[in-house]
């Protein structure tokens, strides 16, 4: 994997319709930092997200590497939804990858991978075998094969039970360090656990706040005191 | 899923008693219906026609059944080859799809002559009655099926630097083939009307040729007779191909569900 870049945005801005949806955001996301993203639906979290990944453009502003070399080809990303293929088994879904750019997929390293994720005995079962849990793993495991150094997920947890999404936390915030990393979520404690930078969007047309995070490491304990005490001033401030 | 046993024994059942309920409904209006029989031979009479007709109907049924396995791989091989270019290449979609719905609007019933005139009365003229017949819902439900690909798999492919090419080999293609298999089996059921239609207007074997020769000699029973097989091989047919793409799409829990 090459270093992970810091994203810089520079005066982004889109509308909807005839609306400013967001305009004139400024903000550098560190490198080898997980940014969290939290806000209400609707704000643009998703919009802003696709942008960063090149899936769309902004109408006004840019959005740039500050290493100064193209995001293109360095953005892995995880979707709310798992969006494995159905038909394919999962070691051809964490593959995929290679497999649309024209490479021989690497096997061994899938298998690796899906060991490190807890799926090595389902790799050559159809996604349809597996729980919801497990299809996120397998999911996780896709992004990790791409092995990028950029990596963008929007709400990845958010259908997962409680139990499954802090096991899902725990394995992100692992095997997703030092990555330059941009996270939606709407679950405060999930921003708490997690995050090295928080930002909540809000506004019409809306901007961005640094909110603070709890002090230790990510992927902090559940039941720490400064994750619990953060998670609850942060739902507070989400309620305002 | 494992099914019980008065499951798949109720699957097979049903369309047993469901015929045998018509054939005695038929048997009793033919008895007791007071209409003469050259108007509506009885099931007794058109069975004995089958026996008796084997000689004709059996050369019959199997120019017909090449007529139709041939338009349909033709048409199925055509109208999906049209579906994969206007999925890669909008300008083709707007240029030939007026072409195709115009293909639709005109009866084959009007087409069948021309056709006969220009492709001869041997084979050909009905193959391409069928493949005319068949081209539309195969292009249709490929094309829907090839335009509806998730958003969310379109993303993914795209930050991994795939090719359109590619994304339709491994994302469009399979994502489309349930929608394609509508269109396939609604190809199979309607495959033999082409077929026959051309067979009816200028040939020299076919069931449709059989059926309209024995209408000329009032041989009613012999036609319900061709009618017949022509329903029987038509089922055959749409089972095997039923079977056949329910095993293609093995990743579909819904296929289970379909009898």
């Amino acid at each position: 994997m090459t270093p992970p870049p810091g994203i810089r945005l520079e005066g982004v801005g889109l509308d909807f319709g005839n609306a400013p949806l967001f305009r004139g955001l400024d903000l550098l996301l560190a490198a080898g930092h997980m940014t969290v993203l939290l806000g209400a639906s609707g704000v643009g979290k998703t919009s802003l997200l696709r942008m960063i990944g090149g899936l769309a453009a902004p109408d006004y502003g840019r959005i740039i590497a500050n290493d100064d070399l193209p995001l293109a080809g360095r953005v892995a990303w995880m979707g709310q939804q798992d969006l494995l293929l159905p038909w394919a088994s999962v070691i051809d879904n964490v593959t995929l990858g290679a497999r649309l750019r024209g490479e021989r997929p690497d096997l061994a390293r899938a298998r690796h991978l899906l060991g490190c994720v807890g799926l090595a005995d389902q790799a050559g079962v159809l996604p349809a075998a597996l729980s919801g849990g497990m299809r996120q793993r397998a999911a996780l495991a896709r992004v990790l094969y791409e092995d990028r150094p950029v990596v963008l997920m929007d709400e990845p947890f958010s259908a997962l039970d409680s139990v499954t999404r802090a096991r899902m936390q725990d394995l992100a915030g692992r095997m997703l360090a030092e990555r330059t990393v941009v996270l939606i979520t709407h679950d405060p404690l999930e921003a708490c656990r997690l995050a090295d930078t928080m930002l909540l969007m809000a506004g019409n047309p809306a901007t961005l706040a640094h909110l603070d995070v709890p002090g230790g490491t990510a992927p902090r304990p559940v039941d720490a005191p400064a994750v619990l005490s953060a998670q609850a001033s942060l739902l507070r401030r989400m309620m305002q | 899923m494992i099914r019980p046993a008065s499951h798949r024994v109720m699957t097979v059942l049903r369309p047993v008693l469901t015929c045998a309920g018509l054939v005695a409904l038929w048997g009793a209006l033919a008895r007791w219906g007071h209409v003469p029989p050259y108007m509506l031979p009885a099931p007794d009479a058109v069975a004995r026609a089958l026996w008796s007709g084997r000689a004709q109907l059996e050369p019959a049924a199997v120019t017909t059944l090449e007529e139709t396995l041939l338009g349909l791989g033709i048409g199925i091989g055509a109208g999906s080859m049209l579906a994969i270019g206007m999925a890669l290449w909008a300008p083709l979609r707007r240029w030939v799809m007026p072409m195709v719905l115009l293909s639709q609007a005109v009866p084959v019933f009007a087409l069948a002559p021309l056709l006969v005139l220009w492709f001869g009365f041997g084979m050909a003229s009905k193959v391409v009655m069928a493949v005319l017949v068949i081209f539309f819902p195969v292009t249709s439900a490929l094309g829907d099926g090839l335009r509806q690909t998730e958003a969310g798999w379109m993303d993914l492919a795209r930050t991994m630097g795939a090719t359109r090419w590619r994304v339709l080999v491994h994302i469009r293609l399979p994502a489309a083939m349930p929608a394609f298999a509508t269109g396939v089996r609604m190809a199979t059921a309607i495959a033999p009307i082409g077929a026959v239609v051309g067979e009816w207007v200028g040939a020299s074997s076919g069931l449709g040729f059989l059926m309209q020769t024995a209408n000329t000699r009032f041989q009613t029973d012999l036609m319900f007779a061709a009618l017949a097989v022509l329903a029987a091989m038509t089922v055959l047919l749409w089972w095997g191909v039923d079977r056949l793409l329910a095993r293609a799409l093995y990743w579909r829990p819904a296929h289970a569900d379909i009898d």
